[in-house]
């Protein structure tokens, strides 16, 4: 079980250096489907090994990948309209709300 | 605690298709990694013996959100798309390593309970009655939830008709 748990780490780290350091929104939103997938994959990991007949974590990734889907969506739409407005997805030219 | 070949050529491929998404420099290439990566871990889940959770992944995950994820980089001028993405974040990566390592460390550490692995053989039954006895709740707020966000992006992303 360990070794899926480590997987599931290992993703969570890839994607959190994406979501980080991107400068493309589009990639931003990449990397936050991985980070999603990682935290997946540990529910189901523990669903299989610990839960064996209950599968309750199953249940638990159902509702995130459902959740994720939604997220995405409306991430997907918030850059449309923002690159109609500026022609730009590059994370450095969106600093209106900067002090 | 050797692991089956399915699951370190799965998991090889996994971690690399990830560090392409995160590092490619073209933005299309990234997508179809990150399909990639999504087919692996519906893989891992076959092997998890969460094979509905696997065809889920594979309808919703690449079908539906992979899929929306290349419209949007196709909407995106051509222009934006090739990024020269030299810009390697040292901080950051530091940041993700240290978590990385610290969580592994934490994993090998703790003593898990672990009893026999019997796997349920038909795991599809045993979702359907979470879904609707003690999850049911969540179950139908996660409709509402979809809704909201069906009509909040068609909203957000039409163009201003009083404009064009």
């Amino acid at each position: 079980m360990e070794y899926f748990l480590s997987i599931a780490a290992a993703l969570f780290g890839i994607g959190l250096y994406g979501l980080l350091s991107s400068r493309n929104v589009i990639r931003v939103l990449m990397s936050l489907e991985l980070l999603l997938n990682a935290v997946n994959l540990n529910f189901v990991t523990f669903a299989t090994f610990v839960d064996g007949h209950e599968l309750k974590g199953q249940v638990m990734a159902l509702f995130v990948m459902a959740i994720a889907a939604a997220e995405a969506t409306i991430g997907l739409a918030i850059v449309l309209s923002i690159y109609r407005n500026r022609t730009s997805v590059d994370l450095d030219d969106f600093n209106l709300l900067k002090w | 605690m050797m692991q089956s070949f399915t699951s370190v050529v799965l998991s090889i491929g996994i971690l690399g298709g990830a560090v392409g998404v995160v590092a490619c420099p073209s933005l299309v290439y990234s997508a179809f990694l990150l399909g990639g990566v999504l087919l692996g871990v519906g893989g891992l889940y076959v092997e998890l013996n969460a094979d509905f959770v696997a065809a889920a992944q594979l309808l919703v995950y690449i079908g539906a959100i992979n899929v929306l994820i290349l419209f949007a980089i196709m909407l995106v001028s051509p222009g934006s798309r090739v990024q020269t993405s030299s810009n390697w974040n040292p901080g950051e990566a530091i940041l993700s390593a240290v978590f990385v390592v610290a969580c592994i460390k934490m994993i090998q550490q703790t003593p898990w309970v672990n009893p026999p692995f019997e796997p349920e053989v038909a795991s599809l039954v045993v979702l359907g009655g979470h879904l609707f006895s003690d999850f049911l709740l969540p179950f139908e707020v996660v409709s509402i939830v979809l809704l909201v966000a069906l009509v909040g992006a068609i909203v957000i992303a039409r163009r201003d008709p009083a404009a064009s």
